[in-house]
């Protein structure tokens, strides 16, 4: 691959491309492809239990449009879904049935904890209510607010998609036989990816 | 009166008739065993026995000029460190003639048991299970008493005045003691 065929090359977030380097050009090209792809199609699963969900409807709705930023249609199914909004007070009763779906959301899945209770328990801090479901299951953006304004919500939405375009789901890949390089994950079936590849793109867990 | 929940400045003249008619049948039909009534600006009380409260219940219900045919509401308080220590309050609405009394009993702690009035009040199922949930009070002749609102593992009855306010009994998370229900499932 000649250096002239980089040239011209923007990244999606608008820097410059890369001038050297066979791996390292394809394997960020590749990076940002997908991280975009990511951050502006993210399939909601609402799990709103509570008053914040007024608010979830007011963001969603034609009003304020969340669908402008890229997170759309909410699918009332987990398996469909990447993004969980957890949206109000969850109960200790609750709190397996939220970890039983959350599990059964495929990878790349990411958690928006949406309001006071759900990120620290709000005011009930009593015998029936999990003090923030951090302790069940891994967060990736906490949205203050008893309820969250709107504007807030879009601003967390943002900040996570800041996050996922950092985010490189090309590049280290592991499986059963060890890490793979960029260059034979971007080879694909002529390489050494089995079924059962995940990239590697969390890195709280 | 002989109610110590009352309004000290309330008269305590027993020989005032109570103003509700509802209050003045009561008294005279079940003399002794219904231990006292108040009234405080309207609102009717009347305390009852629990050995008559089906039959009580059963009266107001049916006579019409009670017709107390809407069982708003049942639940308890806890008055700690006096006895007896509980006290289950049934709230009754007429809605033919827009009146309402609360019926309450007494229950000492050793012996947290009363009549359950789902077969008068069909609606007192899940009120009374709220009741027995987080009081601990026990429903005899409930078709189906058990939590309604916390899970079967949970210990204890947390609208008591002595449960510790700061117990926690999560069932899946930090401090758990138990295996996730859900989970057990799936390896099954």
């Amino acid at each position: 691959m000649s250096t002239s065929t980089t040239e011209g090359f923007l990244h999606a977030d608008g820097r410059p491309g890369a001038t050297e380097g066979r791996d390292s050009f394809f394997t960020s090209r590749l990076d940002d492809a997908l991280a975009w792809a990511r951050k502006y199609a993210f399939f909601q699963y609402p799990f709103v239990t509570a008053c914040c969900g007024m608010e979830y409807m007011s963001v969603t709705g034609p009003r304020f449009d969340t669908d402008r930023f890229g997170m759309t249609l909410p699918r009332f199914t987990p398996r469909q879904s990447d993004l969980m909004l957890v949206v109000g007070t969850i109960t200790h009763r609750q709190a397996p049935v939220l970890r039983r779906v959350w599990e059964q959301m495929s990878d790349p899945k990411w958690v928006m904890s949406f309001g006071n209770c759900t990120n620290t328990g709000g005011p009930y801090d009593n015998y029936a209510v999990v003090q923030g479901i951090d302790t069940i299951i891994p967060v990736d953006i906490y949205i203050p607010g008893c309820p969250p304004r709107p504007e807030a919500v879009i601003d967390g939405l943002l900040k996570l998609q800041e996050r996922l375009a950092r985010e490189r789901p090309g590049r280290p890949v592991e499986n059963i036989h060890g890490k793979l390089t960029a260059g034979e994950f971007a080879r694909g079936v002529q390489g050494r990816i089995v079924p059962g590849t995940v990239p590697i793109h969390r890195d709280h867990d | 009166m002989s109610d110590p929940t009352n309004d000290a400045t309330e008269p305590a003249d027993a020989l005032v008739q109570p103003a509700s008619p509802v209050l003045r049948d009561l008294l005279s039909r079940f003399a002794g065993r219904v231990l006292a009534v108040s009234e405080h600006r309207g609102d009717a009380t009347a305390i009852v026995d629990r050995a008559a409260l089906l039959e009580v219940g059963r009266h107001l219900r049916d006579d019409a000029a009670c017709a107390f045919d809407m069982l708003l509401d049942v639940t308890a308080v806890d008055y700690l460190g006096r006895r007896p220590r509980f006290e289950v309050v049934y709230h009754l609405l007429s809605i033919d003639r827009n009146d309402r009394v609360r019926i309450k009993v007494p229950l000492e702690e050793e012996d947290l048991v009363i009549p359950s009035v789902v077969p008068i009040w069909a609606g007192a199922d899940w009120l009374e299970r709220e009741t027995f949930d987080l009081y601990g009070v026990r429903f005899d002749g409930h078709p189906n008493l058990k939590r309604i609102y916390l899970y079967e593992e949970f210990e204890g009855h947390p609208l008591r005045k002595d449960y510790p306010k700061e117990k926690r009994q999560p069932l899946i998370g930090p401090g758990a003691v138990r295996r996730d229900p859900m989970n057990d499932d799936l390896t099954r």
